[in-house]
């Protein structure tokens, strides 16, 4: 059902990745802050790998959609993810995209083989699959928390809007959802479902009564802040990296915060 | 024989020589069709089951008859293809056609004979080997005692008796409690053409274990384990993608085993572990591409490998219609392109070359005007002679070495 998104998507990507691929190496033992430089010295092979985990995440979503999809196919994906994951985290880009998109949580359960190989009864019943609903819940709590609170939803959703679907953005998003209706339209439910209403009788299924309010609100705000120095522009311009991994303690909050919604 | 998508395998026979012209070699022509699978329903878990033909092992003839195994995703089976020549004829309580006569017609009794008839090529099934895959189904292989074969899916092989459909043994589990944890997958399996107590099965992290069924019920401790160190200068997200193997296979003599990965064929010894005794590269001029691969899912194409007669040739699958050969004794190496516009019968191939520098000689092709739909994928070798056949897209090729 891919065929011609995969055909346009390659031709976009063949350009991307005019400067070639040879990823740099990064030895365990060097340190944290000579990794930061180098990359901040390439923002190219940001903007690269985060195409790449795009495309990945996208293939994973897709291998969701079969009942019975190729699992060797899903194994090696997932274990590329799994990869830059890793990478992403030793050089703090990770948090950063993590809070602002998905939640760690999510994207662990996207990356674990587990729902690639669920049976499709879920699928019959109408369910959600385990992936689908933490990612709703976890995004939507948040966005619920900006829209109730803050009133600031637009930053918020703009942001991880642009990171899910950056490969996608460049062309018509309309077009695109045409062709993949199904999976499109479950890969982007949560980010086009706006309307305070819902996402709040969505929030409402989250009991957020144990926790406190305020101490979350803190650390919407500051991703507020983050949600503008965020996107394909960031990792273009390398000042505007090195702004964000000024932000990562605010992040690391924000991440053991989105952590909690999942868990509730 | 061959496989198709639509469940049908094809069986091609080589005519005799002709009596005029000594020299040449009898062509191959098609010998049977039949439907091997049909498309299933799964009920159970409301999933279409394709009739696609996954693999097909023949057995070592035994009688004038032949048999073969072919499977698709989920169901192994195991198929008679005979000759009949002559029909009986002169049935006392049926007729001609087959329609049983009226008792009271019958009024004397006879003999039947045989008498002989066109030539008739059927194929019945004769076992059924379901429900023992809950993956898919990606290798099968005949062991060398001729009784037993077993079938490898992604997690799990079974081991079968060819008399008994209803039962198999489970010999390698790597389904992990955890789903969750599952970072590997079986890719092809084999059993060791001498010895029916060992075979060997690879990883999609590069790796095959070689296993020896003596040991114990469930073989997952292996005896063997295969595994070259990978490569800091080349290391890249592709890395793991690259070095999943997509086919085994033990060499005649058995001393080898060839794995293919998606860039390389590597020749491995059963006394060394630690690297493989040779390495050719097939295509690496796709090094720099892999991000387009990965983008449009080529870089997961599984491309088979196959020894010659004396295990002394290797040939494998590229794009763009081409094919490899590599001399492992001269270490020469050989392109060559399977197409229609270029093979008319009795051609002679020409050696193609890809090339990676900016400067394109004549005759060479540039690696971004391959065609990546164009996959050899299956290739095969006759077990004594050089000739090959090769399968590109929905084409069988023959080929077979200059007749003096």
């Amino acid at each position: 059902m891919g065929e011609e998104e995969g055909l346009h998507q390659t031709q976009l990507l063949d350009t991307m990745f005019v400067r070639g691929l040879k990823r740099k190496c990064f030895d365990g033992e060097e340190d944290i802050e000579g990794t930061l430089a180098g990359i901040k010295a390439i923002p190219s092979y940001n903007l690269q790998r985060q195409s790449l985990l795009d495309m990945s995440l996208v293939k994973l979503q897709l291998c969701h959609m079969l009942v019975e999809p190729n699992l060797c196919r899903s194994v090696l994906i997932a274990n590329t993810v799994r990869q830059i994951q890793e990478e992403m985290t030793q050089d703090g880009t990770w948090q950063m995209i993590n809070t602002q998109s998905t939640g760690q949580a999510s994207l662990d359960r996207l990356v674990s083989t587990d729902i690639l190989c669920r049976s499709s009864r879920e699928q019959a019943e109408g369910k959600h699959v385990p992936g689908y609903s933490t990612f709703n819940k976890d995004f939507e709590g948040d966005q619920a928390q900006d829209s109730s609170e803050t009133m600031s939803t637009v930053s918020s959703v703009q942001a991880p809007r642009n990171l899910q679907s950056n490969v996608w953005e460049m062309e018509n998003p309309q077009e695109n959802k045409g062709n993949f209706q199904k999976s499109l339209d479950q890969i982007f439910e949560t980010l086009e479902n706006k309307s305070p209403n819902s996402v709040e009788d969505l929030f409402s299924e989250v009991d957020n009564s144990y926790y406190d309010l305020d101490t979350m609100l803190t650390g919407m705000m500051s991703n507020t802040k983050m949600g503008h120095c965020d996107g394909l522009e960031t990792f273009s311009s390398p000042t505007a990296t090195a702004s964000n991994s000024n932000c990562k303690s605010d992040l690391n909050e924000l991440d053991h915060i989105v952590e909690i919604l999942v868990e509730s | 024989a061959t496989g198709d998508k639509g469940g049908r395998v094809v069986i091609f026979q080589r005519e005799q020589e002709s009596k005029n012209q000594p020299h040449r070699r009898g062509e191959y022509n098609v010998y049977s069709t039949f439907q091997s699978h049909e498309p299933e329903f799964d009920y159970l878990k409301s999933l279409e089951i394709e009739e696609k033909i996954n693999k097909i092992r023949w057995l070592p003839q035994q009688n004038a008859a032949y048999f073969l195994l072919s499977t698709n995703d989920k169901t192994v089976k195991l198929w008679k293809v005979s000759e009949r020549d002559k029909r009986p004829e002169g049935y006392n309580l049926k007729d001609e056609d087959g329609r049983l006569r009226d008792p009271s017609m019958i009024t004397m009794l006879r003999v039947p004979v045989l008498r002989p008839m066109d030539l008739m090529v059927e194929a019945t099934p004769r076992r059924v080997f379901a429900n023992a895959h809950t993956y898919h189904i990606n290798s099968i292989s005949v062991n060398s005692d001729y009784e037993t074969y077993m079938s490898a899916d992604d997690l799990r092989i079974n081991l079968w008796n060819f008399e008994i459909t209803n039962q198999s043994f489970n010999i390698v589990d790597i389904k992990p409690a955890n789903m969750e944890e599952l970072t590997e997958v079986i890719t092809a399996a084999e059993f060791h053409p001498h010895h029916c107590n060992t075979f060997v099965y690879s990883s999609s992290k590069g790796t095959i274990r070689l296993c020896d069924m003596r040991t114990s019920a469930l073989c997952d401790r292996h005896a063997k384990f295969f595994e070259e160190p990978e490569d800091p200068s080349n290391r890249s997200f592709f890395s793991e993608i690259i070095s999943s193997i997509s086919d085994v296979k033990f060499s005649h003599s058995g001393r080898y085993i060839m794995t293919r990965d998606y860039l390389t064929v590597k020749v491995w010894d059963l006394n060394m572990e630690n690297r493989p005794i040779e390495t050719y590269q097939v295509h690496d001029y796709l090094r720099s591409k892999l991000c387009s691969l990965y983008e449009n899912d080529c870089i997961f194409d599984k491309f088979e490998c196959v020894w010659n007669g004396s295990d002394s040739v290797i040939m494998t699958g590229s794009y763009n219609n081409f094919f490899r050969m590599f001399d492992r004794n001269t270490k020469r190496d050989v392109t060559l392109e399977a197409s229609r516009e270029n093979s008319k019968p009795r051609a002679i191939l020409k050696p193609r070359k890809v090339c990676v520098g900016g400067k394109r000689r004549k005759d060479e092709i540039s690696v971004d005007s391959l065609d990546f739909s164009k996959k050899i994928l299956h290739t095969a070798w006759h077990p004594a002679e050089n000739i090959i056949a090769v399968a590109a897209t929905n084409n069988l090729y023959i080929f077979q070495d200059k007749v003096n």
